[in-house]
């Protein structure tokens, strides 16, 4: 294994390179994700958002470029030994891909159930918690096919977080939702950001939640969650990446986005 | 050339997956539950197609030799004829054919859609070896299942030979069974169950393999349904035949 070259970041992105074919996804993409700290990319379809994802994941793997996961190269790295480095990772998918053979206990607890040792009480202690979180507490014993999407992403959030991962990836969380509902999954990405201190990245192209997440904090006042603007401290913790032609064609926080002279940028925006 | 290229690539990629299949049998984790869910799924879920193919079978076989047979003036030789062909050829490849029919084409359109859903890319996400918890227990199942599965066909195939014998073709019972017992060999019986653990095996490899290359969301997991079956019925028989060829060169 190499050495830890990339101090405590969460995520490191170095001159990363993917092409399927002859058809270029990524191009030298470079970014740090700090831990506590969130990225939401965004950029048009078929921009290489969602294999970034799956890069850190380790499903794919990089033509050229390092990734380091908590300090971990993983870009070289064997399945087998991936699976470990999953162990900090939660995924989100796109739709939930929630087990549809499984209940909605049976999926939280999916990786507890069958990939630790941990006593099944201790699980189910572990699904109430999580589930309660995301607000799904009375569901548990139904099956994915009688949940509503909305209700579907958030049992998927509940299932990424149940193995409590250090880092947790979004991808496309809101997309095919409606503004309301979507608006109950931006408050759990904000929750998780704000109260765990999870590292995130949010893979987008609904900008309204992108903005709705990077300018918003939850905060506990009084034993009351309460979601507001961000104070400026909390918004510098959320920056935005934009994917352009398998490059990042703009990295930093809302206001410099929104502020931005660049065509693209503002087409994409309007 | 572009073909020839694809169906390398194809051949690789399933080589790759066999591979895979027994570094999963060999090493942890083994996921025990999921085998006995699939050993009761693909066993006992196909018991009925069994019974009713090989009886069926056993039928129409002890009818049409009785026929042929007549020529000769060698009636009572049916049972011989029927348990031989039973035992040898019909029972191994009908039983594997009618599970390519039942087992095989839900494990592709079970995996293929699992792929196009994003649930095996889930599972790795979660840590999980989608082989080893997915395959892994449907081949072992398929492997174990298809020679007692045959064996049972073997068995409902010979006694509706002796049921039509007996009440159409007026041979005797006792005559029937004698003949069974005396055109059958030992080595029939080895080949009667050697077969369909190739059979079973490959069934199910081909099954899972085409499922886990499904793309195209539910139209690809339709498309990846029929290949598996045209594939896996293919392979069935052209395998039986070099099966056929390697045993009776060496066992005989």
């Amino acid at each position: 294994m190499e050495p830890d070259r990339s101090g405590a970041a969460a995520v490191v992105f170095e001159d990363v390179s993917l092409a399927f074919d002859d058809k270029v996804i990524l191009d030298e993409v470079s970014f740090t994700l700090d831990h506590g700290h969130m990225k939401i990319i965004l950029g048009a379809s078929g921009a290489g958002k969602s294999t970034v994802l799956r890069l850190i994941l380790g499903l794919l793997k990089p033509d050229s470029g390092s990734i380091f996961i908590n300090g971990v190269r993983i870009d070289q790295m064997a399945e087998r030994d991936l699976m470990k480095v999953r162990d900090g990772l939660g995924m989100v998918f796109q739709e939930g891909a929630l087990f549809d053979s499984l209940t909605v206990r049976e999926n939280v607890g999916y990786k507890l159930f069958e990939e630790t040792d941990m006593p099944i009480p201790h699980v189910d202690a572990r699904v109430n918690e999580v589930l309660g979180f995301v607000g799904l507490s009375e569901f548990r014993d139904r099956m994915p096919s009688e949940l509503s999407g909305g209700q579907r992403r958030r049992v998927a959030i509940a299932r990424a977080l149940a193995a409590k991962p250090r880092v947790l990836l979004y991808d496309e969380p809101t997309t095919g939702l409606d503004p309301i509902t979507a608006l109950t999954i931006d408050d759990q990405v904000i929750k998780l950001r704000d109260l765990e201190h999870v590292s995130s990245i949010v893979v987008t192209h609904q900008l309204r939640d992108a903005f709705h997440i990077a300018t918003h904090e939850a905060a506990m006042a009084n034993g009351q969650l309460e979601f507001r603007k961000a104070s400026p401290e909390r918004a510098a913790l959320t920056e935005f990446i934009m994917l352009k032609d398998g490059k990042v064609a703009f990295e930093g926080p809302a206001p410099e986005l929104q502020e931005s002279d660049d065509e693209y940028l503002r087409a994409f925006l309007s | 050339m572009s073909w020839l290229k694809r169906a390398a690539l194809e051949t690789q990629e399933y080589l790759r997956l066999i591979g895979q299949i027994f570094r999963g049998l060999i090493s942890p984790p083994i996921y025990v539950r999921d085998i006995i869910e699939q050993l009761d799924a693909i066993g006992v879920g196909s018991l009925t197609v069994v019974l009713l193919t090989g009886m069926f079978t056993g039928m129409v076989l002890a009818l049409q030799s009785g026929m042929t047979l007549d020529q000769f003036g060698a009636r009572s030789m049916v049972g011989r004829l029927v348990s031989a062909s039973m035992v040898k050829e019909l029972g191994p490849v009908l039983t594997a054919l009618m599970v390519t029919g039942r087992v095989g084409s839900g494990i592709a359109a079970e995996i293929g859609s699992m792929v196009v859903t994003e649930q095996i890319a889930a599972l790795r996400a979660l840590g999980t070896d989608p082989i080893r918890k997915l395959v892994v227990p449907r081949v072992v199942a398929g492997t174990v299942m298809l020679p007692i599965l045959t064996a049972i066909a073997d068995g409902v195939g010979v006694f509706g030979g002796a049921l039509i014998s007996n009440f159409q073709l007026r041979v005797a019972g006792s005559v029937f069974w004698n003949n069974v017992v005396q055109g059958l060999y030992l080595q029939d019986v080895w080949m009667g169950l050697i077969k369909p653990v190739v059979l079973g095996f490959a069934l199910v490899t081909i099954a899972c393999h085409v499922g886990l290359r499904t793309k195209g969301g539910t139209q690809g997991v339709g498309r990846s349904t029929t290949n598996a079956v045209v594939a896996a019925s293919v392979a069935v028989l052209a395998l039986d035949f070099f099966v056929t060829k390697i045993l009776i060169a060496t066992i005989y």
